[in-house]
């Protein structure tokens, strides 16, 4: 198969490789080199998609990421929605299909890797244009560590388009010979394929590399498809061209209706004619290139429709010679056609308005507007704009201190500036990193004529009957009319945000690249206002669509997040154990037996800890050391109690508050020695609080001297707990005397436990004798196991968090974060005895005093009984004084925050914030779920073991 | 009675095998049970000066570590450093650390589980680091000696440069992260091994 708008000779594509593809059901061939959009062309294919709004059928406008209409889905070899067809390099077997605006994820999980890499440098130059590319070789010869980002497979750039030599050869050889002498540097990095999407803080930019995508299904599978680059650049020069800007006039959005460098680029670069017969319609000199370009490779130019009353006479001549009509002053009206288009209206468009309307038949239609530098990210880094009234563009207004443009991007427009202006941006960014520069002759560029200025026209009046613009379309993507442009001002909107808010025009995957200034354009003529004070909307990352997956790289899977685990873990796995996540940590849940529920495992090991003797790891307990003179100071400080009464050898429970006065974290505090402090906080609060401590020494109380140290993974810790704890202790410690009077609770021994050094803290979270044995972590399994060993003998049951849960709701233990939510003070938790009243002053005791405090009707911690025991409340359900519900507002007496069944009580339990909870212990309330309402008595929190005579054994 | 030491399990005990599969050019090992001390003193005061001489070397500054000694010295902070020794000298070295600090403020707390010590060497240790490490390994900017703590993916990490150009580096993690850090690193060099 053939491509019939295939020209002999033009482009960078690889005739001798033929290419298959399916575009809506239909099979085609291009070539290596192609995009989708130049294959669907050379193969006279217009009709790629359709609008979004409205249906009307849309053809490739541009042959980039400008492109606002050639949407397509991808279909095979692996589905991917709203790609631009003039961004998707050809291969062999893709599948496509055009849109009507909106795409389709996938349901199939994506296969392919993505991935991340940092890339640190001196200098990051942004596009493989010529002004690019002799930034980046000036930079890479004065020795300065470069990266080159372009986002084409090859470079050159805009030298890919069109017919320019360089010292006397085709410019594009100048081109590879740049990035050969590049790519030899090993300080340089050459990046094609790899589009720039953010700047931020710091020099640091994101660019979006697409690794394997033009390989299609013959991508090799461990090769990242995509990679996210986060570059990190003391100086950036953005070489990043410049876009092309249409004019907006009756019914230009058929297919057929193309920007005019970008039909140039579709002959210089691939070698495809759009057309056989063009009209073109510009207001400056670039069109002619196009005009130029085509006219030779023998597409018949049915006439230029110049707006400008006066054409530079090279171009006049140069249309004369090959028999090119040039109609100045005028311009194209509207368009007919029965999709695409066969006919351009033209007229004259004098002082005096539009004149008589004539029709051009046509298959393609070129229209040039004049050009938007592309400052996207130049603006993100926080470069300003300015309006260039001859350009009718928004320009950079100048450099940043580490960001500066070259070449098309800061408004040049000849070859021979563009290669001087990336010499020069570069030289300044060397000069600022202290660099000495000697810039080599640039090549010699032919001698470019200075430019006509342009006219600036946005658009053209509407010559029909009816409301003026309502067929003019700015925004493709988003079916945005000027109708609905002047809606917006016309309800009063002044500010180019707003209107782009109101219409969603610039809103698309294209960022408003072609509708963006023209919009600016509109509503400045439309308010009478000048377009420079009203500017043009702000920019934002990311400049390209960006998948989510090259976003997450590696971070999927097992990589997602951080698995924190314990050094007793390879054990818990070993013996069945199932896992909780626990912020980051993974924490045995529950050890079920062969054919055993949760229910069934929770009951027998809670059984064992309160019959028996059972164990757990708590070793992710944060733990932290506190060293130096003033250490008890500091505690006595944050904790509501009073630390530095505390004797060493002893251990203290305590609670810190924030300035709120409501409980942040709770732990045990002990005594190492005079100067040593040793406290645990919750798992899930060990990084908080430590940093809070730190933030109240380094910030308020620099002049106190202490140290504060994690120690939290250098310990494993063991709890073990029961009646028949003592003596499961005493076989693996033979040198602790365990006895009661010689180990009291709430004090701690140094000692040797199975063979390694151990601290055990006679601490109960479960309200039996209990010990926390801590031994360095690379002893745990080895200690664990010598404590399985010992306790089996004794029913020894390992258990997991589950039923630590179960053992300390049961007594009325709260959970910070679980039974609290930062609106519970220590007093409504009923431990009012944790709140000292001799000290001075403490984090949050102010705020105790309080009115709000103070309420007789404070939410209190209670325990709930259901009426019937074998009913589990759901955490989080909502209580009520009645047995219906009334109409709302339902009054809300407060809610369940724990809820359990026991073995121990024979029957469920919950804990519960109540209003004024204390006071109404023995009442019956209501717990309000989905459809019915279930009876529950008020209870005293502590549910087991009121008088504490347990603890002893 | 006699107890017997018992047997000591690494953070990353059982990886070796897979580390030994790992592509020419990344070596991986870990160096389990090092003593590992975090001394606060402020530096350039007597205590510092006491810590100095009871060691043997001066404590280096920002981001360098002294690698010269059996104890080597890394910097975390401004008045923070790593002491990390062979295995099983933590009790002696706190011990005559404290003695020699006496009543001046300088403290020293045993953190030798706290984290597990990677050696990395090869060439390709420095781009596969920079694969998920923000940190410019280029050497000179990180020359030999120079130690960093940073981010390397989602964990915390202290790096040391102990080969010019990083091609060889120590990185100290945190014992509950070091699986996830030797899942990523194997992970990150799948693109070295080949289609398979």
């Amino acid at each position: 198969m053939s491509n019939p708008f295939r020209t002999e000779d033009h482009g960078h594509i690889d005739r001798g490789t033929t290419l298959s593809f399916v575009f809506d059901g239909v099979t085609y061939t291009g070539h290596p080199g192609d995009t989708l959009a130049s294959a669907l062309l050379a193969n006279g294919v217009h009709t790629v998609a359709t609008g979004i709004k409205y249906g009307r059928p849309r053809g490739i406008m541009a042959a980039g990421v400008e492109e606002p209409n050639a949407l397509v889905q991808i279909e095979a070899p692996f589905p991917e929605p709203m790609l631009t067809a003039t961004t998707v390099e050809l291969y062999d077997g893709l599948v496509a299909r055009g849109l009507g605006g909106q795409g389709r994820l996938s349901d199939q999980p994506d296969p392919a890797r993505y991935d991340t890499m940092h890339a640190p440098c001196d200098v990051l130059v942004v596009g493989a244009g010529p002004a690019g590319l002799s930034a980046a070789l000036t930079a890479a010869r004065s020795g300065a560590r470069v990266v080159l980002v372009d986002e084409l497979p090859m470079p050159g750039g805009s030298l890919l388009s069109g017919r320019q030599t360089l010292d006397g050869a085709a410019a594009t050889a100048w081109a590879t010979a740049v990035t050969d002498e590049l790519a030899a540097c090993p300080d340089v990095t050459v990046l094609s394929r790899t589009t720039a999407f953010g700047h931020y803080d710091d020099g640091l930019v994101l660019a979006l590399e697409k690794r394997t995508d033009h390989l299609g299904a013959a991508a090799p599978a461990h090769v990242s498809r995509q990679r996210i680059w986060r570059i990190r650049a003391r100086q950036v020069v953005y070489a990043t061209g410049a876009y092309e800007r249409p004019v907006a006039f009756d019914n230009n959005d058929r297919p057929g209706i193309m920007l005019a460098g970008s039909a140039r680029t579709y002959l210089g670069r691939f070698g495809v004619v759009a057309g056989r017969r063009a009209v073109v319609f510009t207001t400056n000199d670039s069109a002619y290139h196009a005009v130029l370009d085509l006219a030779d490779a023998g597409v018949r130019i049915a006439a230029v429709v110049d707006a400008r009353e006066s054409v530079p006479a090279r171009l006049l001549a140069a249309c004369a010679e090959r028999g090119i009509e040039v109609r100045t002053g005028h311009v194209v009206t509207g368009t007919s056609g029965i999709e695409r288009i066969s006919r351009a209206h033209v007229a004259r468009f004098g002082h005096d308005g539009l004149g008589e309307r004539q029709g051009v038949d046509c298959d393609l239609l070129l229209v040039s507007g004049g050009w938007n530098p592309a400052v996207a990210l130049f603006s993100q880094a926080g470069g300003a704009l300015a309006y260039d009234p001859e350009a009718g563009a928004f320009v950079p207004a100048g450099a940043l201190p580490t960001v500066r443009t070259a070449g098309a991007a800061r408004g040049t427009t000849s070859l021979a500036g563009c290669l001087a202006d990336g010499v020069d941006a570069v030289t300044q960014a060397l000069s600022a990193l202290d660099r000495s520069v000697t810039p080599a002759p640039s090549p010699a560029a032919a001698a470019a004529p200075p430019a006509a200025p342009g006219r600036v026209l946005w658009r053209v009046p509407s010559p029909q009957d009816g409301p003026d613009g309502s067929h003019q379309f700015v925004d493709l993507q988003r079916d945005a009319l000027v109708t609905d442009v002047f809606r917006a001002t016309g309800a009063g909107l002044r500010s180019v945000e707003h209107v782009k808010r109101y219409t969603t025009i610039g809103t698309a995957h294209d960022q408003g690249r072609t509708s963006g200034v023209l919009t600016s354009g509109i509503v400045a003529e439309a308010l009478g206002v000048d377009i420079a004070e009203l500017g043009t909307t702000r920019f934002r990352p990311p400049a390209v669509p960006v998948a989510f997956a090259a976003f997450a790289g590696r971070n999927r899977g097992e990589l997602f997040d951080p698995v924190r685990v314990t050094a007793l873990h390879p054990w818990h796995v070993e013996h069945g154990a199932l896992f909780e996540d626990v912020g980051q940590w993974k924490r045995p849940w529950y050890y079920p037996r062969e054919g055993e529920t949760m229910d069934e495992a929770v009951l027998r090991e809670c059984r064992a800890a309160r019959e028996g003797v059972a164990m757990m790891d708590g070793s992710t307990l944060g733990k932290i050391n506190v060293q130096g003179p003033d250490a008890g100071v500091l505690l006595d400080r944050l904790y509501t109690n009073l630390m530095s009464t505390l004797k060493p050898g002893r251990i203290r429970y305590g609670v810190m508050c924030g300035v709120d006065g409501m409980a942040m974290d709770d732990g045990t505090v002990i005594r190492v020695a005079e100067e040593e402090f040793f406290l645990t906080t919750t798992t899930g609060n060990a990084a908080r609080v430590l940093e809070w401590m730190e933030e109240w020494l380094q910030t308020e109380w620099p002049e106190l001297r202490v140290h504060l140290t994690s120690v939290t993974e250098h310990w494993v810790t063991i709890p073990l707990v029961g009646p028949r704890s003592r003596e499961v202790l005493a076989l693996v410690a033979p040198e602790l005397d365990v006895s009661n009077d010689a180990f009291p609770f709430m004090s701690w021994r140094d000692t040797t436990v199975a063979g390694a050094a151990a601290r055990v803290c006679r601490i109960s979270f479960s309200g039996e004798l209990a010990y926390e044995i801590n031994v360095p972590a690379w002893d745990g399994i080895a200690v664990w196991r010598a404590l399985y060993a010992a306790g089996a003998p004794f029913g020894l049951t390992t258990y997991g968090t589950e039923t630590m849960h179960v053992l300390r709701a049961e007594k009325a233990y709260p959970i910070i974060g679980q039974d609290t939510d930062g609106t519970v003070t220590p007093q409504d938790l009923g431990m009012s005895w944790v709140v000292s009243k001799k000290k001075a002053d403490f984090v949050g005791k102010r705020s105790f005093a309080r009115p709000e405090n103070q309420r007789a009707d404070r939410k209190e911690l209670v325990a709930l009984l259901p009426a019937d025991e074998r009913r589990l409340l759901p955490e989080g359900a909502q209580i009520i004084a009645t047995s219906t519900v009334p109409a709302p507002p339902v009054p809300m007496l407060g809610h369940v925050t724990s809820s359990y069944r026991s073995d121990a009580l024979g029957g469920t339990f919950a804990l519960a914030l109540v209003r004024s909870g204390t006071r109404r212990i023995g009442e019956t309330l209501y717990v309000a779920l989905d459809g019915e309402t279930v009876p529950v008595t008020v209870s005293e929190p502590v549910l087991y073991d009121k008088e504490g005579a347990r603890r002893d054994g | 009675m006699t107890v017997e030491t018992p047997v000591r399990f690494s953070p990353l005990d059982g990886w070796q095998n897979t580390f030994e599969r790992l592509p020419e050019g990344l070596d991986i090992r870990e160096i389990p049970f090092l003593t590992q001390l975090s001394l606060r003193v402020e530096p350039g005061s007597p205590a510092a000066r006491a810590v100095e001489d009871t060691l043997g070397i001066a404590l280096p500054g920002p981001s360098c570590a002294d690698m010269s000694g059996e104890v080597k010295a890394l910097w975390l902070g401004p008045d923070e450093w790593l002491l990390v020794a062979p295995p099983d000298r933590s009790q002696d070295l706190a011990g005559r650390l404290r003695a020699a600090i006496g009543d001046a403020f300088a403290t020293v707390t045993d953190v030798s589980a706290q984290r597990t010590t990677l050696s990395l060497t090869g060439q390709l240790t420095r781009e596969v680091l920079a694969r998920g490490c923000a940190i410019d390994l280029d050497p000179r900017v990180t020359p030999v000696g120079s130690c960093v703590t940073t981010l390397l993916a989602q964990a915390g990490v202290s790096l040391v440069v102990r080969g010019v150009g990083a091609s060889s580096v120590w990185l100290l993690v945190r014992s509950s992260f070091a699986s996830y850090v030797a899942t990523w690193l194997v992970d990150a060099c799948t693109e070295y091994r080949g289609g398979s």
